[in-house]
């Protein structure tokens, strides 16, 4: 209990520092993993080559090596006024939009090829069909696993306190340089690791239930 | 339903508002339209028969490029059929286009389902969309149903749905692609009938059945399709009676003995 409440402000600043992270760059993931599934289903080659590209680097890479090319290599290729923080959201968006685009495009893929041919045969354009009548048909089968990718981007987050972030990982390392029991911290850190995978499943619950009403 | 004559001519009007010239299309080695040449005149009704795989709704599709062609020309009101892109999105709003499986929007209530494509690609008011849609599915008998979603509507209800949805373009031709091969025996009447106060209020129509009652009372022509060539077009009550290939001798002998 001490290893808490003696350092409560630290932990808290930890805590809101993982929340930052993850708010942030989860939502500019799922805003550029709809865009690059858009790419990937779009009747324009380069797009679609361009989709691909994305995807296949970003999956591909591992995350730290990532981060490395953010913190090292884009301040050299003229970011250098960004702070470490946005570097990091940088990485963390970048690398988690491939997954969530190949989550969304895998429910593109569940939606009848009828709707779309409706949509247009009604004369609806490629964005519109997408937009009005592909996308929100998608949004149930989607939800699952971009709710686990958003958890996964909550863990992955914890690389960037090796990178000058000052998120929960940074925590257990000033704590456990300054002498505290190194087991009370991991559990202080993972109950608070717990109440933002936690509050994420929530959230993805409910929508779940929501939308399945909506029918 | 009272009788209203038709005009029952084979000969296309001088006025051609669809058509296709020298077709060809491939799905690998198959060779689903061989040379296709027709035209269809403002107002007039098209019925296309013919076995399964004679390329019938492959030519359907064809016309609003739901399926493109390997060579070839189809023109519609004097308009040669565009890329893909916002020039084709526009000139498919033009044509009304009905499907075998409805293909309602399925997240969308009836009533969104018919004002969607006013508000969204004609940009119409919503007001006037919506009032535009009441009357649209009054008229094809379903206007009661307007705030239900489609699933928890019958078959024959939603391709009546899908056929006001349709409408709600004001299409200059409507394409019907086997719009009731889905539907249980007792709702194909209701469509058909929508279909035919259709016909009779002067739409111009190409429909690919299986209902030789409808080809005989409302087309002015029929057209019959085999192994992707037109084999024969006639009036119907030529074709029915008197078919001149073998291979439409062969056809209607074994659907209409039964």
């Amino acid at each position: 209990m001490n290893v808490l409440l003696d350092n409560f402000a630290l932990f808290r600043e930890g805590f809101l520092g993982t929340v930052e992270l993850t708010a942030l760059s989860g939502a500019i993931a799922l805003v550029l993993g709809v865009i690059m599934a858009a790419f990937r289903v779009s009747p324009v080659p380069p797009l679609r080559a361009f989709g691909t590209v994305w995807v296949t680097l970003l999956r591909n890479t591992p995350l730290t090596l990532l981060f490395f090319i953010a913190a090292l290599v884009l301040p050299r290729l003229g970011l250098n006024t960004w702070s470490f923080f946005r570097l990091a959201v940088l990485a963390l968006s970048c690398y988690t939009s491939a997954f969530i685009c190949e989550a969304v495009r895998s429910g593109i893929n569940t939606v009848p090829l009828g709707q779309a041919e409706a949509a247009r045969s009604l004369g609806m354009t490629f964005t519109q069909t997408l937009r009005l009548i592909i996308l929100p048909q998608a949004t149930r089968t989607v939800l699952p696993p971009i709710g686990s990718l958003l958890i996964a981007l909550t863990k992955n987050s914890a690389i960037a306190g090796g990178f000058s972030v000052f998120e929960l990982f940074s925590v257990q390392k000033t704590l456990g340089e300054e002498g505290y029991n190194i087991f009370a911290i991991f559990i202080w850190v993972a109950v608070a690791y717990l109440i933002i995978t936690l509050f994420i499943s929530a959230v993805f619950r409910l929508l779940e239930t929501r939308l399945a009403v909506a029918r | 339903m009272t009788e209203v004559p038709v005009p029952k001519d084979a000969v296309p009007a001088a006025d051609d508002l669809v058509v296709l010239k020298d077709v060809n299309k491939h799905f690998g080695a198959l060779h689903v339209l061989q040379d296709i040449n027709l035209s269809i005149g403002r107002g007039e009704v098209v019925v296309v028969i013919g076995p399964s795989g004679s390329g019938k709704s492959t030519l359907c599709r064809a016309v609003n490029r739901l399926e493109t062609i390997d060579s070839g020309l189809i023109t519609i009101d004097g308009k040669p059929l565009p890329q893909e892109g916002k020039e084709l999105a526009r000139l498919r709003a033009d044509v009304g286009m009905v499907f075998q499986s409805f293909n309602l929007f399925a997240h969308k209530t009836v009533l969104e389902n018919v004002t969607l494509g006013q508000v969204k690609v004609r940009k119409a008011g919503k007001k006037a969309a919506e009032e535009r849609a009441r009357s649209l599915l009054d008229r094809v008998g379903v206007g009661s149903q307007a705030d239900k979603y489609p699933a928890q509507l019958s078959g024959g209800q939603q391709q009546r749905v899908a056929i006001a949805r349709a409408l709600a373009m004001e299409p200059k031709v409507m394409l019907f692609d086997e719009p009731t091969s889905a539907l249980d025996p007792e709702m194909i009447n209701e469509v058909l009938e929508v279909m035919q106060q259709l016909a009779r209020d002067g739409m111009t129509m190409v429909v690919v059945t299986h209902e030789m009652g409808f080809a005989r009372s409302a087309a002015n022509r029929v057209v019959f399709m085999a192994d992707g060539r037109i084999v024969e077009q006639a009036t119907p009550d030529q074709f029915f009676s008197n078919p001149r290939s073998d291979r439409a001798k062969d056809f209607l002998s074994k659907i209409l003995h039964h």
